[in-house]
């Protein structure tokens, strides 16, 4: 108890937890908005109706019957790659060719009814088509398929990103104003033992945030775990400590809080967009995906989802786990040359 | 001479520049084991940047920095676990309880005080378990000086500690400082109220631009005034007082519209010419008191100027 990491950790953590305001706005405010944008997105109208039609015979004269009806949007893609569209919501139901043409839809998307009315309307209309009843639907409802599934690791990768880099900053920058840096520079505390503290407060935060985190995506919206809890830990953990490397960085010189808030939003809102929150990445042309893919944003949304969705063990995900690993050690070795105790 | 081995802390033709601006000028500084030394002077005089320096917060520009016989640039860790500090204004943890904030600052030391040990000499027993977001003004300055106490320094550095309390709260905090001292504390305490660095301190060193205009004892330093009185006067016109500069019993005068403050040898031989003088001028005199001499009188008359920004010291 005596230690000094030991002392700075528990008073890093009565900061937080005797702050209730600042818990809330640190820690709850931002897996609340989280929430409230998942349920939000659950059901987002957009028009028009978009259609993929999946490669195979017979897709062409499909997607000629389709192209005529306006509401329609129609793109084609190999089979699995429309699937996954489907997944992504990026298209509203994927028609498969064939003698009997099956409809596939997300019954999550409200869109999904509008679009199999359509196409059955269509594709009834012409000469010699199947009749209505012909046409088989499968609703593709198992977990793991839907959008929510896919925003919702997205989501958390925000979180972490929003309180890691806040909670680094914000408070940092008040002790700078409020002289308790300088004041702690004049005792032979070391400066290790003070960002330290800070970190091991802000990974035990961000494992009770994946934690709640977790719970409710599993609880309230039936989001399959296809991992390790432990392995959405440990990229959880790292990314954490990219972000709150990011946030000593910024505030390794700031004298304000207001500065602080613009350094913050000016870091985290590109990244709300180009990383992969609520959409892919993969929407943004070519050219630009090496520095979206350089995000520290985009490895850890890529990775959880990764984790989450499709079952992947740490090994695999080597390339965005050292593209996070790169982001803490590199903001961290910087931040401390050039930090500014007075 | 005072033997090498009995100086706390040696400062020789210390300078620090920020940009163009000279924040110290060539300052010249001793400070002896187990004594409190007062450095003195008015708001941006450079007393914080001194002793920023000193505690090792601030590179000098250039000059030679010996703190128990160490530098700063050899040997920064031993200095910092042997100095103790209170700075002008610090807001801590909030969140944190009394105890919980001196506990804190005692595991940065080798050999701390009992955390008790530190909240009694302060006497805030009674605070303990208070958030320090509650304390009172003066109770959060005892604080900051248990903080400076908790590691058992050897050198206490105390920056302007009471600025801003109420006079009862201040006599509260001297009588702690004095405390300390008794135990045999070396002290370098600075400020700008003349009556603290009075009570607290055998030595003073006065700064004013950046440079050591004056350095003695409090007596001293009265005596160099070579005056026994201090006039205090006001006057309509403003105009007549500019006649009293050629009175011979008069020290030093300084005056600001249409009050002055005259320091004489003796009380009883420039009064009646003051007055004389004033009448025959067709002045009307509005005020007129006397008093002993005090430091500020003394920093006036180097300088022209007040200690503090404004008004008379108290």
């Amino acid at each position: 108890m005596r230690h000094p990491l030991v002392q700075l950790l528990l008073m890093r953590l009565r900061m937080l937890w005797r702050m209730p305001a600042v818990l809330f706005w640190s820690f709850g405010f931002p897996l609340i908005a989280s929430l409230v944008l998942a349920a939000a997105f659950q059901d987002r109208a957009l028009a028009p109706v978009r259609v993929a039609v999946a490669d195979g015979t017979g897709a062409e004269a499909l997607v000629a019957r389709l192209e005529g009806t306006p509401e329609l949007q129609v793109q084609r893609a190999p089979p699995e790659e429309a699937r996954r569209r489907l997944t992504q919501g990026r298209v509203h139901l994927v028609l498969l060719p064939g003698a009997e043409p099956e409809l596939l839809v997300d019954p999550g998307q409200p869109e999904g009814r509008s679009a199999r009315l359509l196409v059955r309307e269509v594709l009834a209309r012409a000469p010699g088509a199947p009749s209505p009843a012909q046409l088989r639907v499968t609703p593709v409802s198992e977990p793991g398929n839907r959008y929510i599934d896919f925003l919702l690791p997205g989501l958390l990768g925000m979180v972490l990103m929003s309180t890691s880099i806040w909670a680094m900053a914000s408070s940092v920058v008040a002790m700078r104003g409020g002289k308790l840096l300088k004041r702690l520079a004049a005792t032979p505390m070391a400066r290790g033992h003070f960002v330290g503290a800070f970190l091991l407060a802000r990974g035990l935060f961000a494992v009770v945030e994946m934690t709640f985190f977790c719970a409710l995506a599993r609880l309230v919206f039936g989001v399959p775990m296809s991992g390790s809890y432990a392995a959405v830990g440990a990229v959880g953990l790292l990314g954490a400590m990219s972000f709150s490397g990011l946030g000593l960085l910024l505030a390794s010189r700031v004298e304000t809080e207001d500065s602080a808030t613009g350094l913050f939003n000016l870091s985290t809102m590109p990244m709300l967009f180009l990383s992969g929150v609520f959409f892919p990445a993969q929407n943004f042309p070519g050219w630009m995906q090496p520095v979206i893919h350089a995000l520290p944003l985009t490895a850890l949304n890529g990775s959880l989802r990764a984790v989450m969705l499709e079952g992947a063990d740490l090994l695999s995900l080597g390339a965005p786990l050292a593209v996070l690993a790169a982001w803490a050690a590199g903001c961290m070795v910087v931040a401390l040359r050039v930090f500014r105790w007075t | 001479m005072t033997p090498k081995d009995e100086l706390a802390i040696e400062v020789k033709g210390l300078v620090k520049r920020f940009g163009d601006a000279v924040a110290l000028d060539g300052i010249d500084l001793d400070v002896r084991r187990g004594e409190c030394l007062g450095l003195l002077g008015p708001n941006g005089a450079g007393k914080t940047t001194t002793v920023e320096i000193l505690q090792g917060l601030q590179a000098p520009t250039a000059g030679e920095v010996r703190v128990l016989g160490m530098r700063w640039e050899t040997h920064a860790a031993a200095l910092r676990a042997r100095l103790g500090v209170a700075l002008q204004e610090t807001r801590l943890v909030d969140a944190l309880t009394v105890e919980e904030m001196v506990a804190l600052f005692a595991s940065f030391y080798p050999r701390p005080l009992a955390v008790e040990q530190a909240i009694s000499l302060v006497r805030l027993e009674d605070k303990r378990q208070a958030r320090t977001l509650t304390l009172s003004g003066g109770q959060k300055q005892r604080l900051a000086l248990a903080l400076a106490l908790v590691g058992d320094p050897d050198i206490l550095f105390l920056d302007e500690p009471t600025t801003g309390l109420d006079p009862q709260s201040r006599r509260d905090l001297w009588d702690v400082v004095a405390g300390l001292k008794a135990r045999g504390r070396t002290v370098l305490l600075t400020t700008h109220y003349m009556e603290e660095a009075e009570v607290l301190c055998e030595r003073l060193v006065f700064i004013d631009r950046g440079r050591v205009i004056a350095r003695g004892t409090p007596a001293e330093m009265i005596a160099s005034l070579g005056a026994g009185h201090v006039i205090e006067l006001e006057a309509h016109p403003a105009s007549v007082l500019e006649r009293l500069a050629r009175l011979e019993a008069l020290v030093g005068l300084n005056q600001e519209g249409a009050r002055a403050t005259l320091r004489v040898e003796h009380l009883h031989r420039a009064l009646p010419e003051v007055l004389r003088e004033i009448a025959e001028a067709g002045g009307e005199v509005l005020h007129l008191s006397t008093r002993r001499p005090t430091l500020d009188d003394v920093f006036l008359g180097l300088t022209g100027h007040s200690l503090r920004g404004e008004g008379r010291a108290a």
